[in-house]
């Protein structure tokens, strides 16, 4: 919750994630997580193939309890270490209301309100 | 989607550094090692000679803003207190891992009296320079062999055919006497905005997982970007990865079959006349003859050959052969196969005919920036002509017309085993490779070879097997934020700042630097390594028009970049329109191979081993193995002793089909072994959609954590995919080799059949021929 108490999430273009986990290690590092800790992590399906032939290969981060949205690096006029580092640049840190109008542009996205 | 910058980074637009709290701010470019071919742009936080934070800096038009994992982590890699702090002499017998510390001088001592020595009793080309990928060490460590050691025999580690980018290049050089790059704006500091540049309607991207490895002119991820913009995608990989998965058209090829694939390709596009009539015949060379060859690869066939069906092919060829602009990117895969040039030569032939050289969103022709092209030969002319021509494998044609400046790593095993004919090899300089461990093909074939020199030197920044195995000699490097550097591989310029230090770690120009003067002063005149930079900015890079410090603080340099260079006279030394080559035009017949006895002409040849060429070792080894596939965590044998990498890829995998795995009584997580008739090493399965008939295991593993004195040595040979591979079957030019293309089986890891592991094997009890199953 920013200081104006709006809502702030993270969107996140999934059709184009490429699962590099640099997400996963930016957020480990900034945060210094130990072994098997996770602010954000990355759920894989497949790859798969579909009936009409088609392979589907879905990555998706997922923000954990220990994410904070990088509060501090936020309050210093930073992004959060995640979205800067995104090597696809698919994610995107802002108040929900805006990430929703967003959302809205096109499909394969979600939406998560961590803390 | 536009690339956000955040208010922090806007605040310090246009600063190379800055104060922030207690830390210093630097924007620079991190170059390895440790890390990779590319060059991305960072903003270093330090504090007390420290880099205490790392971050990928928004401005700089290279990597805007984004990391991968391994810079990410960088802070463990250069903190960590496994790295070498100050050089070590050996004390112990080799491979007991018993060293002192010593001083720099009196390591510049020891090697002074043994170069020296070995200079009069068997002359300068005794000494063999190497290094691992080119990265920063690309021009260094040749321009030490030449102009300190006096020696020819500069190579890259013992790479098998040099089937790495090499035969890609040269074939590039006869083909059209320039390289050539898929277009995603690179050229560009404005990148996608560019008005001159065009998104490439169709990428074909060929032997290459170009996310993960990140190609030497590239970012993977560009081509990401190219996706999101509508960019169509055909993807040559025996495996179904993420970008094969997001392909329009997955061609799903037999390792070692990408030249009947791309023969195949051309076949189609000619006969259905999809090709750039206008360009070929106003620009090309020998079509004709090229179309008549490629006739006798025709889809039927190529389908059987590369386990495509026939209809894939022709779909793939139309897409790619139909687009208005096609953007493509090849990785090693093309090059490690005997017939690697050849699979260069039809692949860069499909760019030419559909008329995509040097256009917007196509293949553009490029070279160094502000033409410094300072690499493998930089210092060669300092030898004498009857020096060089001593160089190992000089009696290989390409070799013979100055095309590859390395000496022949395949030449150079069988010279040693020769027993030294014509000359014996006494010393080793590995700088930044780990041979055994990676890179080498025959591994354990390699060391037996490289034990039998008198006095070796490893300069890297850990301990690795190879230093344990063979070093007399260990020296600390330095890693990219500790070392005054550039970087000039394609564009831009790129400065790389010293911004810490690490006990007495030195990097690679300034220990070269302060070596070099020992030997000849006058070819070593600079100060300091930063003198040396400032002097090849300045002096050989006089078309920038800045020093050092000036290209410091702008960070990176792009040079203007131009379209259609051969209409403009652009690309020839007399300042004709057309190609520097003999007949001025893209040769798809090589006149240049013509000369020298070679076929001009593309052609497929069965992999030494394989299905077809060897059916009885098939029935043996049922399975094609291909080896090499880059992970996220890792480039080649670094990164293993990173905590956070190991706990993303703590093992060696080896990928298979689940039905494979089924048929061979394993699944997925079961350790297997993997074995051919030259030996064995176990790798952790990991299910992957390959072809049922195809395994690809991972390469450059060894276990920091392990043992490091012999028989452990790190474990290096336990897990190494280069016990199957071999040295010495190159294709005709000396180009070429079947890493990505062996034979092996595969059966499940037992208590009873591990009691002598494979390094044990081979560096205890002579090698795998002693193996008992």
């Amino acid at each position: 919750m920013s200081k104006n108490n709006e809502k702030y999430g993270l969107l996140i273009n999934y059709e184009f994630c490429t699962g590099c986990h640099s997400c996963e290690t930016a957020c480990k590092v900034e945060n210094k997580l130990t072994y098997g800790q996770w602010g954000i992590k990355v759920a894989k399906d497949g790859p798969r193939q579909l009936e009409n032939g088609k392979f589907e290969f879905i990555n998706v981060p997922i923000p954990t309890s220990l994410c904070n949205l990088c509060e501090d690096r936020v309050n210093m006029g930073k992004l959060p270490s995640c979205v800067q580092h995104c090597q696809a640049a698919v994610m995107f840190y802002g108040p929900v209301k805006e990430l929703a109008d967003k959302m809205s542009e096109k499909p394969l996205q979600v939406i998560f309100t961590p803390v | 989607m536009a690339y956000e910058i955040s208010e922090y980074y806007k605040k310090h637009k246009g600063e190379a550094q800055w104060q922030d709290g207690e830390y210093t701010c630097t924007r620079t470019t991190m170059w390895s090692g440790p890390g990779c071919h590319n060059g991305c742009g960072v903003v270093y936080y330090t504090k007390n000679g420290k880099v205490e934070k790392i971050e990928g800096d928004p401005y700089n038009p290279f990597n805007l803003g984004k990391l991968c994992m391994r810079c990410i982590n960088y802070v463990e890699a250069a903190d960590s207190n496994d790295r070498l702090k100050w050089p070590l002499k050996r004390v112990g017998e080799r491979g007991e891992n018993k060293w002192e510390r010593i001083s720099w001088d009196e390591a510049y001592d020891i090697i002074v009296e043994k170069v020296n020595g070995i200079k009069k009793d068997y002359g300068p080309e005794s000494i063999v320079c190497m290094e691992g990928t080119g990265r920063n060490v690309i021009w260094q460590v040749p321009y030490l062999c030449y102009a300190a050691f006096g020696s020819p025999n500069f190579t890259l580690g013992f790479l098998s055919g040099e089937s790495c980018s090499m035969p890609r290049l040269v074939t590039e050089a006869v083909t059209e006497g320039e390289f050539t790059f898929g277009d995603y704006s690179a050229h560009f500091p404005d990148r996608y905005e560019n008005p001159n540049w065009k998104l490439p309607e169709v990428i074909l991207l060929w032997g290459q997982n170009a996310i993960i490895s990140n190609p030497d002119s590239s970012l993977g991820h560009w081509i990401v970007e190219c996706m999101k913009r509508g960019s169509k995608l055909i993807v040559v990989d025996p495996m179904l990865t993420w970008l094969a998965a997001k392909a329009d058209i997955w061609l799903r090829v037999r390792p070692g079959t990408d030249a009947a694939l791309a023969m195949a390709m051309n076949d189609v596009i000619i006969k259905e006349d999809l090709y750039d009539h206008a360009f070929v015949e106003k620009w090309c060379h020998g079509f004709d003859d090229f179309a008549e060859r490629v006739a006798t690869m025709p889809p039927e066939r190529a389908a059987e050959i590369c386990w495509i069906p026939k209809d894939t092919i022709v779909e793939a060829a139309r897409l790619y052969g139909k687009a208005e602009r096609g953007a493509g990117t090849w990785g090693v895969s093309v090059d490690m196969a005997q017939c690697g040039i050849s699979a260069a030569q039809a692949i860069n032939a499909l760019w030419a005919i559909c008329g995509n050289l040097d256009k917007p969103g196509g293949q553009s022709i490029i070279r160094y920036a502000f033409d410094q092209g300072l690499a493998y030969d930089y210092g060669i002319e300092i030898l004498p002509p009857e020096v060089t021509a001593k160089r190992i494998g000089m009696d290989l044609p390409l070799k013979q017309f100055g095309f590859g400046a390395t000496a022949h790593s395949d030449t150079l095993l069988k010279v040693i085993e020769a027993g030294g004919v014509p000359y014996p090899i006494k010393m080793f300089w590995f700088q930044s490779t780990n041979p055994i461990a990676n890179m080498g093909a025959e591994a354990p074939r390699l060391y037996k070879a490289i034990k039998t020199a008198d006095f070796n030197v490893v300069v890297d920044m850990f301990m690795t097997p190879t230093a344990v195995a063979f070093a007399d000699l260990v020296l600390p490097c330095a890693m990219s934020s500790e070392r005054w550097s550039q970087r000039n591989w394609w564009m831009p310029t790129a400065s790389i700042r010293k911004v810490a230090s690490y006990y007495e770690a030195k990097s690679d120009e300034q220990l070269i630097l302060e070596l070099g003067k020992r030997f000849s002063p006058e070819l070593f005149p600079w100060k300091d390594d930063k003198e040396w930079i400032d002097w090849i900015i300045s002096d050989q890079t006089s078309k920038m028009g800045m020093t050092f410090d000036e290209l410091c603080d702008v960070v990176c340099q792009y040079e203007d970049f131009e379209y259609y260079k051969y209409e403009k006279g652009m690309l020839r030394p007399d300042g004709k329109p057309g190609f520097n080559t003999p007949t001025g035009k893209v040769e798809l017949k090589l006149s240049l191979f013509e000369a020298w006895g070679l076929d001009p002409l593309p052609w497929y040849q069965e992999p030494p081993e394989s299905p077809y060429s060897t059916p009885e070792l098939h029935k043996k080894y049922p399975l094609v193995l291909t080896t090499g596939h880059r992970s996220w965590e890792f480039f080649h044998s670094e990164h293993r002793q990173l905590k956070l990498n190991r706990e993303f890829h703590p093992d060696p995998m080896i990928k298979m089909n689940p039905e494979t795995a089924a048929k061979f009584g394993v699944k997925e997580g079961d350790w297997v072994w993997v074995e051919n008739y030259r030996g064995r090493f176990k790798q952790k399965v990991k299910y992957e959609m390959l072809h049922p008939g195809v395994v690809n295991a991972e390469h450059g593993w060894w276990f920091p954590e392990k043992e490091a004195a012999e028989p452990s040595l790190y474990g290096v040979f336990d897990s190494n995919c280069n016990n199957l591979t071999t040295m010495c079957q190159n294709g005709p030019t000396g180009y070429g080799a079947p890493y990505k293309n062996q034979l092996c089986t595969v059966y499940k890891v037992t208590e009873e059949n591990s009691k002598i592991m494979p390094t044990e094997q081979v560096t205890r009890l002579g090698g795998f021929n002693y193996v008992q199953k």
